[in-house]
């Protein structure tokens, strides 16, 4: 089957007004440090994202509705889903003048299987088996399995396209919006308008500093005194803050960003489907949704697929707060009494509170938990998903095929719960390669049902990201795949003051 | 003499500095994680982290690699960050100017501020004044200063608008620019390390005001005023050289909070980041800065200690 994929009218942002060119602003991201990096397949966080988005281009580009779109990438075919046909953009150039040629295209998917490059997508590239210039304006990709996703992946920022040969990333040589004028790591990225950008018309603003500031309540108040217009990552505690006023706006981008409880599968007592399914019942949902992110969250169903995916599976009766239910099920298994430590941390967003809520209805039933709070610092590395009982935190992730391969695979390198499920396998290769979309549809239903069943995985909320701006910056919206306009509002914003 | 004492403490203090190297290295070896497990975070695997490991030399032995930064320092080559493999002093060049800045400022409004409160306070001792300066300075050294920059900067940011909420200078500052950027953050260091000295000097002076020279000079007749600037504080010098020095080490690595919250690329900050970074060359040249800027402020310390008092001159 040969299909061509292609392009929708959607731009993906809420306009208003008509765009106007000028002024500079600056923008305030969680977090800076000397680890920042110009490099896109280094990029560890969304400060990271945001800056390769604003100097860089990818193949393609999310919209709104996390649809890829084509960027660098005019018009993509496939066949089989396995062979995939890029043709590139004409009279694109770097901002050194040098055009945009396929070996550029091709150097920059392949340096992701180098380990040096110590790519974030080392994985995904695995399965890029062939990258190669096809014609003078045409890059083929062949892949080592189907994927319908290919072109959701492209879209990431680790994919963004560098110049051929590139390996010194001490300045950004890019097709993005924005060139690099100034890069100092920690401190701050200064971006001026590129004259010649590829979509016409744009950019708007002439210059964009972009910098860090970690501390939560220091940001807000940055953007409450005018000293920079734009900021992400709010604490819900903060939005009545920014809503107190009539000069700034509060964004709220319903996410697939989820805070799970892990109950491991290789561990005694978390092992035991009955713990599973009395600690899912022992989450009351509503409370984490309005107490712990002051409504700011959607309520989870312990399906990692979130609520206006088009792949969410709405079938699934909503899982409620059940002690009766959770003591039942406990007492018929045999572990009411039980005395177990659960791991937090303020690494995985709310996960502290969320300990000490699970923790009270767990006592109710008779399930004695101990809440052990451990620092941010080397959470990852030492702590999470090294305790039968602890907690995890998962960022958006552009396609329900990565998450359920990097999450939920019983071979995934992240497979949380260590769950092993065969059946779940089968249906994430069938539906990889799935080209009738209903059929991808219904596979991924049964997979999220297998989940929502089995997993030891619970999902009590999809957190909702929160990015707060002046008023007087307009063209400003959400993709839903991060803050900050899925990282990308370098290029959609223009600047009314 | 004094040229001897000082060649002798510079050679102690290079060996201290030796010492701390060390110390500093082993305690942030026993850090969980290293540099690459850091820079990889949640998506680290074993195959990665591996060839993260070999690029960066982590996957020699501690002791080789303490042993290689130590033969490049000595050198002249502080080598190159893990984190983003620019060298060592580029990073520090454009962050210990700013640090040193903001303490020489500081400085210059704080030790005048904390001497004048100090001998205030110990003229009129006992008085309705120095209870309530004693209060004031008691006050300020219990008030975290995280609470008095985001206390500042609610007033006079958000609330009236009359200063930046973020330090930012611009690449070619006016005089105005730079009181705007600096005056919140030298309020808030200042309210820290001059309620310190202050109290340290004011204990200092009354010290030798106890002293019997003391009251034969006011038997004389010699007015107070006189007593106290002529005669005791000359004597007290020595102790609050010390005092002042033991609050100023305080304003490069201290300076983190008022680092953190007006967002001001100091120094501190770039040793936090080391840390949770585990960039080790980093991490150990700002353990270095540290250590010798509180080593020479001693010593600067300690001289004017001996000079001010003609009795230490002589051994």
């Amino acid at each position: 089957m040969t299909g061509c994929w292609g392009i929708s009218p959607s731009a993906g942002t809420a306009q208003t007004g008509t765009p106007r060119k000028g002024g500079r602003i600056r923008v305030a991201s969680v977090s800076s440090s000397t680890a920042d990096t110009l490099d896109p397949a280094r990029g560890a966080l969304s400060t990271d994202y945001a800056r390769h988005y604003m100097l860089y281009s990818g193949l393609t580009q999310f919209d709104s509705n996390l649809t890829p779109q084509p960027a660098l990438a005019e018009e993509i075919q496939e066949e089989g889903r396995i062979l995939w046909t890029l043709k590139l953009r004409k009279g694109v150039r770097f901002h050194d003048g040098k055009p945009l040629a396929p070996t550029d295209v091709v150097y920059s998917l392949l340096r992701h299987r180098n380990p040096l490059t110590a790519s974030k997508m080392k994985v995904v590239a695995a399965q890029f088996a062939e990258v190669r210039a096809s014609a003078a304006n045409e890059v083929q990709i062949r892949l080592t399995a189907p994927n319908a996703d290919l072109p959701a992946l492209l879209a990431d920022s680790h994919f963004l396209i560098v110049k051929d040969g590139t390996t010194d990333f001490r300045t950004a040589v890019g097709t993005g919006p924005y060139r690099c004028k100034d890069f100092n790591p920690g401190v701050r990225t200064l971006a001026t308008r590129n004259p010649e950008y590829w979509k016409p018309n744009k950019p708007y603003l002439d210059e964009i500093e972009l910098v860090g500031i970690a501390d939560e309540s220091a940001r807000v108040n940055a953007l409450l005194s005018g000293d920079v217009q734009l900021i992400n990552a709010i604490d819900p505690r903060s939005a009545h803050r920014i809503r107190s006023s009539p000069d700034y706006r509060l964004q709220e981008t319903p996410s697939g960003l989820y805070t799970d409880l892990i109950m491991r599968q290789d561990a005694r007592p978390t092992n035991d489907p009955a713990f599973v399914t009395a600690m899912k019942d022992l989450f009351d949902r509503e409370q984490i949704a309005s107490a712990v992110f002051r409504g700011y969250a959607r309520l989870g169903n312990d399906q990692p697929v979130p609520p206006g995916n088009r792949y969410y599976f709405a079938g699934i009766p909503q899982r409620r707060y059940d002690p009766d239910r959770a003591r039942f099920t406990l007492r018929k298994a045999g572990l009411l009494g039980t005395r177990l430590p659960v791991y937090c941390s303020p690494a995985a967003e709310g996960s502290v509170e969320m300990a000490a809520l699970l923790q009270q209805s767990a006592a109710k039933v008779g399930l004695e938990l101990a809440v052990e709070r451990v620092p941010a610092d080397g959470y990852w590395s030492h702590h999470w998903m090294k305790h039968p009982l602890g907690f995890g935190n998962t960022n958006p992730r552009p396609t329900v095929d990565l998450l359920f391969s990097t999450l939920f695979k019983s071979d995934a390198p992240w497979n949380e719960s260590g769950w092993n499920n065969e059946r779940f396998d089968q249906l994430l290769l069938a539906a990889r390669s799935a080209g009738d979309e209903s059929r991808r549809k219904q596979l991924y239903a049964d997979m999220q049902v297998l989940v929502h069943e089995h997993c030891g995985v619970a999902i009590p909320a999809f957190i909702s990201l929160l990015d707060a701006y002046d008023r007087r910056l307009q063209g400003y919206g959400s993709i839903p795949i991060g803050g900050l306009m899925g990282y990308s509002f370098a290029e959609h914003v223009w600047w009314t003051g | 003499m004094l040229v001897r004492l000082i060649l002798k403490r510079l050679g102690l203090a290079a060996l201290t500095l030796l010492l701390v190297s060390g110390i500093v290295f082993s305690i942030a070896s026993w850090l969980p994680g290293d540099a690459a497990q850091a820079a990889l975070g949640q998506s680290a695997t074993p195959e990665l982290l591996a060839a993260m490991r070999a690029q960066m030399g982590l996957d020699q032995p501690a002791l080789v690699r303490y042993i290689h930064w130590i033969a490049g320092l000595l050198t002249g080559d502080a080598g190159r960050s893990l984190a983003n493999d620019l060298p060592v002093s580029d990073l520090i060049a454009k962050r210990l100017p700013k640090s040193l800045l903001l303490a020489a400022f500081t400085t210059a409004v704080s030790v005048p501020l904390a001497l004048g409160i100090g001998i205030l306070a110990a003229m009129y001792r006992g008085s309705r004044l120095d209870r309530a300066l004693s209060i004031a300075t008691v006050a300020m050294v219990a008030v975290p200063e995280f609470l008095v920059a985001t206390l500042a900067v609610l007033v006079f940011s958000v609330q009236l608008h009359w200063l930046p909420a973020l330090s930012y200078i611009p690449d070619d500052p006016s005089l105005r620019q730079l009181a705007r950027a600096y005056a919140m953050p030298v309020l808030t260091l200042s309210f820290v390390v001059s309620a310190q000295m202050a109290r340290m000097t004011r204990a200092a002076v009354i010290d030798q005001l106890d002293r019997p020279y003391v009251e034969m000079a006011a038997l004389k007749g010699i007015r107070p005023a006189r007593i106290v600037l002529t005669h005791a504080l000359p004597n007290a010098v020595g102790p609050i050289a010390n005092a002042v020095a033991l609050s100023l080490s305080y304003l490069l690595g201290g300076a983190i909070i008022v680092e953190t919250i007006f967002n001001y690329p100091g120094i501190a900050s770039l040793m936090v980041d080391a840390v949770s970074n585990r960039d080790m060359p980093l991490l150990q040249a700002c353990a270095m800065i540290f250590a010798a800027a509180y080593l020479a402020l001693v010593l600067i310390a300690d001289i004017c200690a001996i000079l001010s008092n003609p009795r230490l001159r002589g051994t």
